[in-house]
């Protein structure tokens, strides 16, 4: 496991496997379907209080 | 015409020519001295943004159609000019949320709020229990933000938010949060505790476990369908999946900060020089700094993910917040302290805390040393203070600058003379 | 799983009347991108976000066409994608952006 961010950047091939103790998190989605996602829906909404850096 | 559209995120990330909204903090004074301000709030600052200036940045907002501002400071309310300004912008076209402890909502300024279809209010608790909300917040100031809400709860303004700077000691507090909420007809509103401010010192102490933090996304996913969150944590998108929002940094992209006296941050968490875009005073107002500053033109550059690109999360937290990493002395190309794979934790180890940027500024109520002299780790209690509406006398003649050609020259007690000294006289 | 809004049905687009009359609503912002528009809902505080500078054309001209449907075609927007505009205007409508209007 590496032990510093430099390490990290030194072996880019290996998957990111986290502290032994984590849960077991679920996997995002593979690159590709936000896209495809993003590409039917012309139209997004979110609620004004949607976006980091406001009170 | 091909209908293609791409992820709504990366045209963000580039930056919009202006805001969407953005927080504005009117004024550094406070009647309260919560340990964990972000603001590092307490006293005004002589140098304060005067109405007619004020009035002046609504206008620039209006033009760039910035549709909504979240004023906060400090305690807004105590600046005599208050009102006066949020029905300038809501008159203008800028929509107004102001996030108060409760100090002014009396019920018959609750009333009036309640008629405006423009104005929206938060009230800040960060305890469903006195208990817990006065340790970080002072005495009575649990009390102080539940008559607010029953000022408003009676004057029917249904959907004022309750917002709650989620910590160790009240992850546990979720469902009791729900439950005011729900008795007020208000909306919950949870955001992430940040080491900014006067967090810096806390935050040690006061951040969520990581057990804490897996229970606050659970908590969300499945009873959050009504809760706000201001998309602060995005941080956690990687446990599976972002929670409602655009789940990304929005600073200097698409929201900032204006603070007490003119200058531009790229998010209210980050009050430091680094983060400082420039000043609404200079020639071409809020509006040249928005779009031509070098901090924010960095900013709408590509971001190298750096060494979390390798990570499978990368995707859904994007390194998560750069102020956490910032004054927790993270460099910013690598995990955010929080990191859900635990690589925060990891960076942390490594870094000399007394080494981690000092947020610049200080405007604390005064009982303790300077900040300078202040043990890195040290800290704060909440000043108790009195509850009630402070004598408006000192604060007038300041806001108008009518300075009497005294200029003091650090943040302003009640008195307008404080730290005046005269020669051959003690302080 | 990675929203990039909040959970929304879809608004189903079998249901939205392309042949009726449609205005944007009172209460909207509109502010044109350069991908398209920012909309804001000052009633229900709702953000919508256009991704496409035809679909800000169509809601804008939506109040000065006899229906949603002339809107699309003066818009340019031909046979092939005219479904995705319709669900556009559904989400639309769902979220108070556009209402109807008593046909001119």
């Amino acid at each position: 496991m590496p032990d510093n961010a430099t390490e990290l950047l030194e072996r880019p091939s290996q998957e990111c496997t986290g502290p032994q103790s984590a849960a077991d998190y679920a996997d995002p989605e593979p690159a590709g379907t936000e896209e495809v996602i993003a590409a039917d829906t012309l139209v997004e909404e979110i609620s004004i209080d949607g976006m980091c850096g406001v009170y | 015409m091909t209908v293609t559209a791409a992820p709504l995120v990366e045209e963000f990330r580039y930056g919009l020519d202006a805001p969407i909204c953005l927080t504005w903090e009117l004024t550094y004074a406070c009647n309260l001295s919560c340990v964990h301000c972000l603001s590092s709030s307490g006293r005004r600052d002589p140098a304060e943004l005067s109405t007619a200036e004020c009035k002046r940045v609504i206008d620039e907002l209006e033009r760039m159609q910035v549709f909504y501002v979240n004023i906060g400071g400090g305690e807004p309310t105590v600046r005599p000019d208050f009102w006066e300004l949020v029905d300038y912008a809501t008159a203008h076209h800028v929509g107004v949320k102001f996030s108060t402890n409760g100090l002014r909502i009396t019920p018959g300024v609750a009333r009036k709020l309640a008629a405006s279809d423009y104005i929206d209010v938060q009230i800040s608790l960060d305890g469903a229990t006195a208990e817990v909300n006065d340790a970080l917040r002072g005495p009575g100031s649990f009390g102080l933000a539940l008559r607010a809400m029953r000022n408003l709860a009676d004057a029917g303004f249904a959907g004022f938010k309750i917002s709650v700077v989620m910590t160790r000691h009240n992850i546990g507090q979720l469902d009791a949060f729900k439950t005011i909420a729900d008795q007020f007809g208000a909306q919950l509103r949870i955001t992430r505790l940040r080491p900014s401010g006067r967090g810096a010192d806390v935050w040690d102490e006061l951040h969520p476990s990581a057990g804490q933090q897996r229970e606050l996304y659970d908590w969300l996913v499945a009873h959050g369908e009504n809760v706000l969150t201001g998309d602060s944590f995005f941080h956690l998108a990687g446990y599976g999946g972002g929670l409602p929002g655009l789940n990304m940094c929005g600073a200097g992209r698409v929201v900032c900060l204006i603070d007490p006296v003119g200058d531009v941050y790229a998010c209210p968490f980050a009050i430091h020089d680094a983060f400082l875009a420039g000043n609404v005073r200079g020639g071409g107002g809020f509006a040249e700094v928005w779009r031509s500053s070098e901090l924010f033109t960095g900013l709408r550059q590509p971001q190298s993910g750096g060494a979390c690109t390798s990570c499978s999360a990368f995707d859904a937290c994007q390194g998560g917040c750069m102020a956490a990493k910032f004054f927790t002395g993270l460099p910013l190309d690598g995990p955010d302290p929080e990191c859900v794979r635990g690589f925060g934790e990891q960076a942390l180890a490594a870094v000399d805390a007394a080494g981690a940027p000092r947020p610049s500024g200080d405007h604390s109520h005064r009982r303790a040393p300077a900040s300078g002299a202040r043990a890195v780790g040290q800290r704060r209690e909440p000043v108790p203070v009195s509850i009630g509406p402070r004598p408006a006398d000192g604060d007038e003649a300041i806001v108008a600058g009518q300075s009497s050609g005294i200029m003091p020259d650090r943040a302003c007690d009640q008195n307008p003379l404080a730290g005046f000294r005269l020669p051959a006289t003690a302080g | 799983m990675r929203a990039q809004s909040a959970p929304q049905q879809l608004a189903p687009a079998a249901e939205f009347d392309l042949d009726a009359s449609w205005r944007l609503h009172p209460q909207v912002s509109v502010r044109p991108e350069r991908f398209g528009a920012l909309l804001y809902h000052f009633g229900t505080r709702r953000l919508s976000f256009l991704k496409s500078p035809a679909l800000l054309t169509v809601v804008t001209s939506l109040a000065a066409e006899p229906t949603a449907r002339a809107a699309c075609v003066n818009a340019g927007i031909g046979p092939a994608e005219l479904p995705a505009y319709r669900q556009a205007l559904a989400t639309l409508a769902a979220s108070q952006m556009i209402c109807g209007r008593t046909a001119s």
